[in-house]
């Protein structure tokens, strides 16, 4: 069974309606000992930084969270679940769960790309350029976009942690990845076919990045 | 660098598409899960449902079709139509929406872009803007007015201004509709697209005109939307998606060709 982790950020619903069509059991809750019995831990979330690691706190499952990456359990990170797991987000300058070495920046607000100013949020769809070789990868065309809503970025202290980079105005790391963990900054559970290629692979990964 | 976004839009009344739409040997279908899925294969970046039924018992109905619509397609999708209050938002997200589109309601009562942003996000904030070309005046500089009650109710309210206004509250995204070429199949409004996709940091959809894959080329590039609406074009099959979809990207637009 799939666990969700329900931190009252956002609505979790679309991972759990994407693993439904994907076969999968799965359970969304904020009870620890639910998530203990999970083989697997989605660690979703929309929203602001500051809010969610309250919440976290709140609950105490930021305890919990970085236990079962230790653990080994396989975890998978998406949009706010990804940024708050590095150490600190620009975000109300919030200090989060120290997972990841790094922080979380703000996109420069005078970004372009071919003369042309861009918008922020980065909304829509884009590249990813995935390392090659991991599983949670496999299977998804060098040529498939996922669907992005974002102002923050994720920036990996040590680029070994980072496995998918993705162009607006700069390159930003649009997926990290190391041992048991993955975590996007896109919506793999609104991204199509390719999306649904990713969550189909993680549920089936034993939590090893090594082929 | 993002793609541009093609987005169908669904009209739908009492639960069922106002228009048949011919898919698969010009059978009309008139479910809108049905539709959305149709648009899902043909690589549709989102989907827009614009529910036009006046009758109380359109928020079931329509709730009903959100949660099958997010159960068959697994791509964003946007409801408007009389929503207008943060717990009528509430349930349209929970049954499965991504956005929620205010138009006439925000004309009517601002504050609801400002609630409903602090409640989801602006991310979840979609203006809807209906808007008429005019005589400029001091009243109306751009030259643009905002109309309401599906364009029949002219505000006296300048659409640069309203736009600018909204994105102050917090709108994730305006999908910029002109009266005037709505209907026509003759092009979008590409001055009134430009204007005020050049006067706001949120992304504009385009809406109303399109008949052509040209039509989607010029709003795309010299209108300088993000996104464009498309309706009969598609619903009637004179075009898939997927055409449409080819046609930009042989011509140097950037759009999602994987899915």
């Amino acid at each position: 069974m799939i666990g969700i982790v329900d931190y009252r950020a956002g609505n979790l619903t679309s991972v759990a309606r994407a693993l439904d069509k994907l076969d999968q059991t799965c359970v969304i809750t904020d009870d620890f000992r639910l998530l203990d019995n999970a083989s697997h831990i989605i660690f979703p979330g929309v929203g602001a930084a500051g809010q969610a690691m309250a919440n976290l706190r709140e609950s105490g499952l930021n305890g919990h969270l970085k236990r079962w990456v230790q653990e080994g359990k396989p975890v998978l990170g998406i949009c706010l679940g990804t940024q708050v797991i590095f150490e600190r987000s620009e975000e109300d300058d919030t200090p989060c769960l120290g997972i990841v070495p790094g922080e979380v920046k703000r996109f420069p607000a005078d970004l372009r790309e071919g003369g042309q100013r861009l918008k922020i949020p980065h909304m829509g769809w884009n590249g990813v350029s995935f390392r090659e070789h991991h599983p949670v990868f496999a299977g998804i065309p060098a040529d498939a976009e996922f669907y992005f809503v974002h102002s923050y970025y994720p920036a990996p202290a040590d680029a070994a942690w980072a496995a998918g980079w993705t162009d607006y105005g700069i390159r930003f790391c649009s997926a990290v990845a190391r041992g048991n963990l993955v975590a996007v900054q896109f919506h793999p559970e609104k991204s199509g076919r390719p999306g649904l290629t990713l969550l189909a692979n993680f549920c089936r990964w034993g939590g090893c990045d090594a082929q | 660098m993002l793609s541009k976004r093609i987005i169908p839009c669904l009209d739908v009344r009492g639960g069922r598409l106002t228009k048949g739409i011919r898919f698969k040997e010009n059978v009309d279908i008139g479910d809108p899960v049905e539709a959305a899925r149709e648009y899902y294969e043909q690589g549709a970046d989102e989907i827009v449902f614009y529910d036009i039924t006046a009758s109380s018992e359109r928020r079931t109905i329509m709730l009903d079709i959100v949660k099958r619509v997010a159960e068959t397609i697994f791509i964003p999708f946007s409801v408007g139509g009389g929503i207008g209050t943060v717990e009528e938002m509430r349930q349209v997200i929970l049954a499965g929406a991504e956005k929620i589109s205010v138009n006439t309601e925000a004309v009517k009562h601002p504050g609801i872009i400002t609630e409903g942003a602090r409640a989801f996000g602006s991310q979840c904030i979609a203006l809807g803007m209906d808007v008429k070309k005019v005589t400029a005046s001091r009243g109306i500089p751009s030259g643009y007015e905002m109309v309401i009650h599906g364009g029949r109710t002219r505000t006296g309210l300048d659409a640069l201004r309203w736009a600018k206004e909204a994105e102050r509250r917090g709108a994730g995204e305006i999908c910029l509709n002109s009266i005037d070429a709505d209907g026509t199949q003759d092009g979008y409004e590409l001055d009134l697209t430009a204007l005020i996709s050049s006067h706001v940091g949120i992304p504009v959809i385009a809406s109303g005109g399109a008949g052509r894959p040209e039509h989607l080329l010029d709003v795309l590039t010299r209108g300088q939307a993000d996104a464009a609406l498309i309706a009969s074009m598609v619903h009637y099959r004179t075009y898939t998606i997927a055409q449409i979809k080819r046609f930009l990207h042989d011509r140097g637009v950037r759009t999602r060709m994987q899915w």
